[in-house]
């Protein structure tokens, strides 16, 4: 069967009707399921949980699987109680980013989000035995890691990779977009709403380094792992994740669509996908290397494929 | 409030161990020297004779010695870690401290005596995270990430009966232990994979004309002019602009410590105090092991009348990040 694309949550603080509007045209594009919710921060409230559940509801009239996607950090009373009506929605599966999430979802089934630290086979096997039927790969592993967790994974239950978009790297109690403005985060006044893909951290040599995103540190680097579908393929990955930009993302999932289903050749998808990246490319965690790093890659690469 | 906090101190080689337990610490943590725990870096750490010794020297002053597995295994390692566990359990550790569910689950089905403690790398910020980890597991205790306020401190603890171990002193980690994957997007190593945040090999040193640079695998973390300090090059506390201004966007070289709440830390009914630096020397390990046992007992005895000395917190300063501290998370403000 051929993989599933999805889109990931938006990692970003959009405008409320920016946010309805994306989705209206998502459920036009070449994407088989798509993650919605907030995943950052619980002082996002532009849409709330029925906005957003009215949201899938449309996306699921358009034929898409729908997951909602739930908090990757979770301290306050106020974010247990969202994250339990989000578990007691009754009528999409939620991703866990968090234990608090698999808690309350335990002996349902749910997706393993990539926040929770799934390094090997007992590990999902733990995740599988409590209702998991979907896990996503932290992005720090690599394809070697990929190919033995697929060889030892239970039966029916799926892989997802992160295959596109700014890596999110790390979550701390500190807003760190709140700390530019020279704000506290009790009164942050919502300024991450500023930067829709996030605020560049630049080193003092001027390379943009890192992206602030609220409470949120991703990579300045843009993920493209477009070149390695026939691999993925091949190790009998089911969803390849892509993390939404705020431009050319029709165009982004269109040339990933093309690839998955072999009309367009891999390097060339490759060589447009990286015109299109916010930040500059980078692939390093797929190769077992920093993930900041690109790995150029001469032939079609993967374990023993070779793309025809 | 509940019974006597303990204080855990850190210890990264036999000599640290024996300054721990003679400066009062009631629980030291050791790590095996390999990559199966979070403070890998070389010239650290037990081999299995040494841990025994360690061991044996503890237990006979009434210590207890806690053994910190806290990386996270993959396929191709798997059996090193498990190895590790059943090493643990062999020598008589009176407790593990792990992270990863899979090694859980492990430690729980082969030795289902052994006391296991969640470590702080497993990211456990809520009861009901804590509540999943004891129902599957059975953990007895569960290190907070330094993310939380002291409110939230507070009512995790009045949520759960698990034990409840909080940061007392040393480096700050900036983000939720577990969660952070910034190392390795620098240089291919982190405290999940690799046990290691900022690597030593990674870490390069330049004389420039506008000041000593240090870079971390080519990426400039930061640039000292003849007169500024120059720590240890963590990632998360160099000097970076953003929006044109140039500053310590996610974190000055600090430390953490709390001193000045220990009494609101021991009525809130926390069962232990650990100090950080595994990687830090015997001498570090006697000072800091000597104040917070001073203070510690001063907060339990009489908490209404405490006040830090201030030789105490000169001397903690003193072996601070930055000389200086910080309650980081604990204080809302911080965040």
């Amino acid at each position: 069967m051929a993989m599933k694309l999805a889109l990931g949550p938006l990692l970003y603080f959009w405008p409320k009707e920016q946010v309805i509007d994306f989705y209206r045209q998502v459920a036009e594009w070449p994407v088989d399921c798509v993650y919605l919710g907030e995943v950052v921060c619980s002082k996002r409230r532009a849409l709330r949980l029925d906005d957003w559940l009215q949201i899938a509801r449309q996306l699921r009239a358009a034929g898409k699987e729908v997951v909602l996607s739930s908090l990757a950090l979770i301290e306050a009373g106020s974010e247990i109680s969202t994250l339990r009506r989000i578990a007691q929605n009754g009528e999409f599966m939620v991703e866990a980013n968090d234990m608090t999430a698999v808690q309350h979802l335990k002996g349902r089934e749910y997706v393993a989000g990539p926040h929770l630290n799934i390094y090997n086979p007992e590990s999902l096997a733990l995740h599988y035995d409590n209702g998991a039927r979907r896990w996503v790969m932290p992005v720090e592993l690599s394809q070697q890691t990929l190919a033995a967790m697929q060889q030892a994974r239970p039966p029916q239950l799926e892989t997802e990779v992160f295959v596109f978009g700014r890596l999110p790297l790390a979550f701390s109690a500190r807003c760190f977009t709140a700390r530019a403005c020279q704000l506290p985060k009790d009164n942050c006044q919502l300024r991450c709403g500023d930067y829709p893909d996030g605020l560049d951290m630049q080193t003092r040599d001027q390379q943009s380094f890192l992206t602030l995103n609220g409470i949120q540190t991703q990579s300045a680097t843009t993920c493209n792992l477009v070149r390695a579908i026939p691999t993925l393929d091949e190790l009998a990955v089911d969803v390849l994740r892509i993390s939404p930009q705020s431009s050319h993302m029709q165009e982004i999932v269109t040339l990933f669509r093309q690839t998955v289903a072999g009309d367009i050749d891999p390097a060339s998808a490759e060589s447009q996908l990286n015109a299109l990246t916010i930040g500059s490319a980078s692939n390093g965690y797929w190769h077992d290397s920093p993930g900041m790093q690109w790995i150029e890659q001469q032939q079609p690469f993967g374990l023993g494929t070779r793309y025809e | 409030m509940s019974g006597k906090v303990e204080l855990v101190a850190p210890a990264g080689s036999f000599p640290a161990l024996r300054k721990a337990v003679d400066n009062g610490a009631d629980a030291v943590y050791i790590g095996f020297r390999d990559a199966t725990n979070a403070r890998n870096f070389p010239g650290l750490n037990f081999d299995e004779g040494t841990a025994g010794e360690a061991i044996a020297y503890a237990h006979q002053r009434g210590s207890k010695v806690l053994l910190a597995l806290n990386t996270y295994p993959q396929p191709g390692s798997w059996p090193i870690w498990t190895a590790a566990v059943d090493r643990a359990a062999a020598l008589g550790v009176d407790a593990l401290i792990l992270a990863d569910t899979g090694l859980l689950r492990y430690a729980r089905r082969e030795h289902p005596e052994l006391r296991l403690h969640l470590s702080v790398q497993g990211s456990a910020t809520s009861y009901e995270a804590i509540a999943f980890y004891r129902e599957q597991f059975n953990i007895k205790r569960v290190v907070l990430p330094r993310v939380l306020s002291l409110t939230q401190v507070k009512r995790i603890i009045a949520n759960t009966d698990v034990e409840i171990e909080t940061f007392a002193f040393g480096s700050l980690c900036v983000m939720v232990e577990g969660r952070c994957y910034l190392s390795s997007y620098v240089t291919g190593e982190s405290p999940n994979t690799c046990g290691a945040c900022s690597p030593a090999h990674a870490v390069q040193w330049h004389e420039t004309d506008a000041g000593r640079e240090v870079r971390l695998n080519d990426v400039l973390i930061d640039v000292y002019k003849p007169q500024e300090s120059a720590g240890y090059p963590v990632l998360c506390k160099g000097r970076f602009e953003v929006n044109q201004e140039l500053g310590y966007a996610l974190e000055e070289p600090t430390s953490l410590s709390v001193l000045d709440i220990l009494p609101e830390l021991v009525r809130s009914g926390v069962s232990a105090i650990k100090v950080e630096g595994r990687q830090r020397s015997p001498a570090y390990v006697a000072q800091v092991t000597h104040v917070l046992r001073q203070a510690l007992d001063a907060a339990q005895r009489d908490p209404d009348n405490y006040t830090p000395r201030n030789d105490w917190i000169l001397q903690l300063d003193k072996l601070a990040e930055g000389n200086t501290h910080t309650l980081g998370a604990l204080d809302r403000q911080w965040q």
